[in-house]
């Protein structure tokens, strides 16, 4: 009997299962990002401040987090904390925990990058109307260093969503773990069911991330149209 | 006459190399003094020394009989009374002439929006700007933008103006603009000022006084007029003559 490979994906719950993990996922990766946002601003600001030790510490939270791959990263939290620090927190959480410190690490380099290259009479101009540093920061920098920023922190979230499919190495049930367990269950009658599963996988990966990604580059070219003016 | 700046042997260096070399003079309330010399003389340097933009190594900075303890927050409260206007005018590309205006005196003075608002567009009319105010400042020309930049500047309500070079980078028929308002400013508002500029026509006639600075050093302190016709020193001179004045 020849049938598609397809119907594996409508076999009993499949379907709603394999949302349900996308649902996590995408929760987790709100949440991180979300988190990691703030955190990455608060940071990038107080790196453009001129206190040394200050520079250091956050300098060394970036290099730790951008050099160590993600993997690495997981398992640490996973297996390090609870053991060492006695610091029990479920599979999701902690992959938020993760994620959001590696988005708000990324992030802080980009908001300072993005705060430094504001030009030098900006920051005067605002001084010289009476502006305290707050002031300045919030509604001279930060604004103006949004609109440079913002392609690449889309970038970065489209980098952390995909990241997200490292999920199942801590046992977290995303979206790939499920179809994992779908394609494992049904190896039999479906022997072409990895290919649907991923091929599924694959297409909400890219509905999610290719708007992210094609804003990014819109707005990058808008900018660069801009500074030609 | 009121002194309203006074300046005792202000010295300050890059880097074991000095810029400003004991600078000593004075201001009175309604003065109008052009700081005059030639590129790198530090006649920026110094305008900006009295913004608190630059740091100093020694001397005193007086205002209205009190010395300025130079720390962040001092300076913030006195750059309130202090307006000054930069060559690259500076205007903030993120928001509209008006909030660019206003930021100041409602955000820094806390002053009432609609009051701040009223007079914004009574200056606004003053330098012809008054449909502008919901235009940013990309939309504008460089005349229109200094323009804009002086007023938000007298936003404040400064005690009084600084002028760093503010037509050095504007087109020439611009620049005619841009200079009859701080030449108001002297005749009718009477606003105390200190003009960095290498309009020499324009110096001549709004300089009560003229400080002519070579090398960090002021080698003259002389009345407008008499700077202009009769300059003391063969450098001044020499520096006139290269202005082709």
């Amino acid at each position: 009997m020849a049938h598609s490979g397809i119907n594996v994906l409508f076999e009993g719950t499949n379907f709603t299962r394999l949302l349900g993990g996308l649902w996590t996922t995408v929760q987790i990766a709100a949440v991180a990002i979300i988190i990691g946002l703030i955190l990455g601003i608060i940071l990038g600001v107080l790196r453009t401040f001129h206190n040394p030790l200050l520079r250091l510490v956050l300098r060394l939270y970036l290099e730790f987090f951008r050099i160590v791959p993600t993997t690495v990263l997981l398992f640490l939290f996973y297996y390090i904390l609870p053991r060492q620090m006695n610091i029990h927190l479920p599979g999701p959480q902690m992959a938020t925990l993760v994620f959001a410190l590696w988005m708000a690490a990324e992030m802080s380099d980009i908001v300072r990058g993005a705060l430094i290259s504001v030009p030098k009479h900006q920051r005067e101009s605002g001084l010289a109307i009476g502006l305290s540093r707050y002031q300045l920061y919030r509604y001279i920098l930060i604004p103006q260093a949004f609109t440079l920023e913002l392609p690449a922190t889309i970038n970065l979230i489209t980098r952390i969503i995909k990241t997200t499919s490292l999920l199942m190495l801590i046992s977290v049930m995303d979206v790939i773990n499920i179809g994992q367990q779908i394609i494992e269950a049904n190896n039999q009658h479906y022997p072409t069911g990895v290919f649907w599963v991923y091929g599924l996988i694959f297409l909400l990966y890219f509905l999610i991330d290719y708007p992210l990604s094609w804003w990014a580059n819109r707005l990058e070219q808008k900018r660069m149209e801009n500074i030609n003016d | 006459m009121t002194e309203v700046l006074k300046v005792e042997h202000l010295d300050k260096s890059y880097q074991k190399q000095p810029v400003l070399h004991d600078i000593n003079f004075s201001i009175a309330k309604g003065e109008v003094v052009t700081l005059l010399g030639p590129s790198g003389s530090g006649k920026s340097t110094l305008i900006r020394t009295l913004n608190g933009l630059e740091k100093y190594q020694s001397g005193t900075i007086t205002f209205n009989g009190k010395k300025v303890v130079p720390n962040d927050k001092n300076w913030q409260t006195l750059r309130q009374k202090i307006g000054m206007v930069f060559q690259s005018y500076d205007l903030f590309p993120n928001l509209t002439v008006m909030d660019n205006i206003i930021l100041g005196p409602t955000k820094v003075q806390k002053r009432a929006k609609e009051e701040v608002i009223a007079q914004a567009r009574a200056l606004l009319k003053k330098v012809d700007l008054l449909d502008y105010e919901d235009s940013y400042p990309r939309q504008l020309s460089g005349g229109q933008k200094q323009r804009i930049a002086i007023v938000r500047a007298l936003a404040l309500h400064p005690e009084f103006m600084l002028f760093d070079e503010v037509t050095a980078s504007l087109d020439p028929e611009m620049v005619r603009g841009v200079l009859n308002i701080i030449r108001d400013l002297a005749d009718q508002d009477d606003m105390t000022m200190i003009i960095v500029t290498h309009e020499m026509d324009f110096a001549k006639q709004v300089a009560d006084r003229v400080l002519f600075l070579q090398d960090g050093k002021i080698l003259e302190d002389t009345p407008g007029n008499q700077f202009f016709d009769h300059p003391q020193t063969t450098r001044a001179k020499e520096f006139l003559e290269s202005m082709n004045f």
